[in-house]
């Protein structure tokens, strides 16, 4: 028990936070702060000890994720470090993945709102450790390690770490499973334990630790990485405070922040144009079939409308009413996983630079409702992975900055979505044969950090080579993975053609690879991706969505005497209608027209598939340039067939040039046969409503979209509201959902 | 401060301008008057006289006309009251079969009709593709943005709407 207080002049730390944040809601600033005083006296002094900490923490990042050994951190660098105040406002972070911006302040503030400085105490030295998704995490997989720093008798701040784990001890192997229905299968849960003190990791936690997961070396491993890293942050802490004077850094960390709140502003203002945006997107959760689970067994199409209210004074509000309820499956997401996404994007998309902190989340409001995906409030609930209504709900964000910066002149920071980080396929397995005999692999890779990003309004999307969740990494190195993963080797991996979102501009295309089980027993494979949905919110100006995934795979298959006999085998599934699988393999082949399945049991020689995502394209695709066109069919991006009924692209392939070459008179034919065929096909508005309202009310919906409706008509007062009203449907309207 | 000259941003706006020339306009500080050049670049586009007040769309824009604040498409079609959503007066067409979707996307790589259709919205006067929705069916048609225009050049821009 402590009895005297570490926060500042004498003050607890639950004392602090009721005070910093008394003077937000009344002064709108960060501490009350109104003229950076710092900055204004000596702007050159002020910068300089600002670089200072924040290449303090990247050096930290660049240093500690050597000590790790999971590829995911120390090959791809899914990790990143920050510096809060004492009552868990981020002043400077790493670079990394910056869903963590927030995530470690919602812990801090845990532990203060729940006097941690009383019991179990916080003393220079204490190690604290925490993956709960309700204390300000994503989800279990993300593990934080939260240290003290002191000076002299006060304490001036933590420093925290994170790192993503390839295994988290959940119901399967994987690191963003698809069958946890319930917090008890999300895998090991500390809570903002204290795990050490003395600046050393107990014991008893690390063998408890060790026998909680699947892969203990790496979570081992990645403990002492984030520790590290934190250690190096508090050295260059202190070492500061002996450089500037405490009072210089009690000052400056309140001014930076304040600062991070006004830089975000004044970014709203020089981009955006002020007014409401809306958005809404979508995720498809087909559990009915896949489900063990008999409560889980349920399909469901996920509603995630988004409102972005921009206001005169630069400030956000964003809000996700009439989001749909949460279930028994693990997509469910607490606030930090929400806030997590937010910075995501924010920072990719409007507040990119170094003086990213917490002052930007004191700038926006959020509306998570309650009792929804996106606000649960129950923590029994399991949050293993958030990102199947994470990763589409934002793309509407994406659309919305985008309505704005169109508007005010900036094409080229259009970005109206992404593709979903997938295929994430994931599993694992036991070698059973060679120098690894006995030894456990995992199927974690983040091949997926690759995928399709939108259209911009000048140009293409960029193709297989960005992830708007991991921006941090890049696919990886192929080699890398087989190395950890060597139970299922590659077969292929090539260009998948037709994954591209149409467009004037077209989204980034994508991949599709083939890989065998060998050597290996007890092999668990699951996946999860869009299919029967369109991810997200879909295209801009006129673009379409990029498209959907879907499940393929082989069982007893004949690959072996296929390699004996030097014969063909499937290099991918370029014309699903027409499969290289069922040409080329003799066995069970199984295709599912949705992405996210349950595990299954997988034997030496079965093959697996998948393929990652497309980006969405912004405008007409008749606008497309056919020079444009032709190098798509060239690159192998789109096929012939589609390239005639979407683009009126008339194209032939010349064998001997080796190309496509474009026939420009029937090319201006079929463009003007599709002007025609939009004028013959189309209705009114007035007749589009007549036909779809008949779907509403002649119970014309699939129990998937139904279920989605009448979640969000109960949950909202004021979408239901709209609802009814735009299809003039009696108040009391409601749709029978078995 | 950094500025661009209409040339520039007209190849922009284009599609014109090569991978080398349009990096340093992503990467670099932005340009405080990009927004009176691009309306003023548009102006001199649209085959129509009403004064441009804020463009919303590759083809449509808030315009004044007869002391109103309508959406105008550069066809010459008008949607009427900005306020409203445009896309109330548009031609629609509904994708929502299976044969309908793999017209665009190959089989497996659309949507499945049951949960999701995808709605084409067409410009009445000139057949143009302004917007596509990718939603379940049954789904109120969006209404995307609602400028508030006079808090944005009143307070933003410091100077009255052009049209007050």
């Amino acid at each position: 028990m402590n009895n005297k207080p570490i926060g500042w002049n004498g003050k607890t730390l639950m004392k602090m936070l009721e005070e910093s944040e008394k003077y937000i809601k009344e002064t709108k600033s960060y501490y009350g702060i109104d003229k950076l005083k710092l900055k204004e006296e000596d702007p050159f002094e002020y910068e300089r000890a600002f670089a200072s900490l924040r290449g303090a923490l990247v050096s930290a990042r660049e240093t500690a994720l050597h000590v790790a050994a999971s590829p995911i951190v120390k090959e791809i660098g899914e990790l990143c470090f920050a510096l809060y105040t004492p009552e868990g406002d981020s002043i400077v972070v790493s670079t990394g993945i910056l869903v963590h911006v927030h995530t470690m302040s919602e812990a801090v503030k845990f532990m203060v709102k729940e006097d941690y400085e009383q019991d179990p105490g916080i003393n220079p030295g204490d190690i604290f450790l925490n993956n709960d998704p309700e204390c300000g995490n994503v989800h279990t997989t993300d593990v934080q390690t939260l240290i003290p720093i002191f000076w002299k008798e006060e304490l001036i701040g933590w420093a925290g770490g994170v790192t993503h784990q390839i295994d988290s001890g959940g119901i399967t192997p994987g690191h963003d499973l698809v069958a946890a229905i319930q917090r008890f299968d999300d895998g090991v849960y500390y809570t903002c334990r204290k795990i050490g003190s003395n600046d050393k990791i107990w014991k008893d936690h690390m063998i408890n630790a060790r026998r909680s997961v699947r892969t203990p070396f790496y979570w081992e491993l990645d403990e002492k990485c984030r520790l590290a890293g934190d250690l190096m942050i508090r050295d260059a802490v202190l070492e500061f405070i002996e450089r500037e004077g405490i009072e210089y850094y009690k000052q400056f960390i309140r001014e930076v922040i304040e600062e991070g709140r006004r830089i975000f502003q004044e970014r709203v203002k020089e981009r955006l144009i002020p007014g409401r945006y809306r958005a809404a997107a979508f995720f498809d959760i087909p559990m009915k079939e896949e489900a063990w689970q008999p409560r889980a067994k349920i399909d469901k199409v996920s509603n995630q409308p988004l409102e972005i209210i921009i206001k005169n004074d630069g400030k956000m509000s964003l809000s996700f009413d009439g989001a749909s309820g949460p279930g028994a499956n693990p997509m469910n997401c607490a606030k930090g996983a929400m806030e997590g996404g937010q910075w995501v994007l924010l920072t990719q998309v409007l507040i990119y630079g170094d003086k990213v902190n917490d002052g930007a989340y004191f700038a926006v409001e959020t509306d998570y409702p309650l009792g929804t995906w996106c606000n649960p409030g129950d923590s029994s609930l399991s949050y293993q992975s958030p990102w199947g209504n994470l990763i589409p709900a934002y793309t509407g964000m994406m659309k919305c900055l985008s309505y704005g910066l169109f508007s005010r002149g900036y094409r080229e920071e259009i970005v109206p979505g992404y593709g979903f980080t997938g295929d994430a396929i994931q599993g694992g397995g036991i070698y059973s044969a060679g120098p690894l005999k006995g030894e456990r692999w995992s199927l974690s890779t983040f091949e997926i950090s690759g995928q399709g990003l939108g259209a911009s309004g000048v140009r293409d999307g960029l193709d297989w080579g960005y992830a708007m969740w991991n921006p941090e990494a890049d696919l990886g190195d192929v080699e890398t993975w087989e190395l950890f993963q060597g139970g299922i080797p590659y077969l292929s991996r090539r260009v998948k053609p037709n994954t591209a979102g149409h467009g004037k501009y077209r989204g980034g295309a994508n991949y599709e690879g083939v890989a065998m089980i060998a050597n290996s027993k007890e092999v668990d494979f699951f996946g999860a991706r869009d299919g029967y949905c369109f991810h997200g919110s879909g295209g801009m100006h006129g673009g379409y969505p990029h498209a959907t995934g879907y499940r393929l795979y082989a069982k007893k298959t004949n690959i072996q005497e296929i390699i004996q006999n030097q014969k063909e085998y499937p290099l991918g599934d370029p014309d699903p209608s027409n499969g290289e699988f069922e040409k080329l393999l003799e066995g069970d082949i199984v295709r599912k027209k949705y992405c996210t399945i349950y595990p299954i049991i997988l034997e030496n020689n079965d093959i697996i598939y998948y393929a990652l995502s497309g980006g969405p394209g912004y405008g007409d695709p008749l606008e497309r340039k056919v020079e444009s066109v032709k190098q798509d069919l060239n690159n192998g991006i789109y096929t012939n067939d589609l390239v005639y009924n979407i683009y009126g692209v008339v194209a032939e392939y010349d064998e001997e040039m080796g190309e496509w070459v474009i026939d420009k008179m029937g090319t201006d034919i079929r463009r003007e046969e599709i002007r025609a065929e939009r004028k013959d096909k189309s209705l009114t508005f007035d007749d589009y409503w007549e036909q779809e309202r008949w779907k509403i009310t002649e119970d014309m919906l699939s129990e998937p979209v139904k279920l989605m409706y009448s979640e969000s008509l109960n949950l909202s007062p004021k979408w239901a509201k709209e609802f009814l009203e735009f299809w003039r449907l009696p108040e009391d309207f409601q749709l029978e959902v078995k | 401060m950094v500025k661009y000259d209409k040339k520039t941003l007209e190849r922009m706006i284009n599609g014109d301008l090569t991978w080398e020339e349009l990096k340093p306009i992503i990467s670099g500080t932005k340009d405080p008057d990009r927004f009176d050049k691009i309306i003023e670049i548009l102006q001199e586009k649209v085959s129509w006289d009403e004064k441009i007040i804020l463009p919303i769309h590759e083809h449509l824009y808030i315009v004044s006309k007869d002391d109103k604040r309508i959406v105008k498409c550069d066809c010459g079609y008008e949607y009427g009251d900005y306020k409203e959503n445009w896309k109330k007066k548009c031609r629609i067409n509904v994708r929502d079969t299976a044969e309908e979707l793999e017209e665009f996307y190959p089989k497996y790589m659309a949507s499945d009709p049951d949960w999701m259709e995808l709605r084409e919205y067409f410009c009445p006067g000139c057949f143009t593709l302004l917007d596509t929705e990718a939603v379940p069916p049954g789904y109120p048609t969006i209404f995307n943005f609602l400028p508030d225009i006079d808090a944005f050049y009143k307070e933003w821009l410091g100077r009255k709407a052009p049209d007050r």
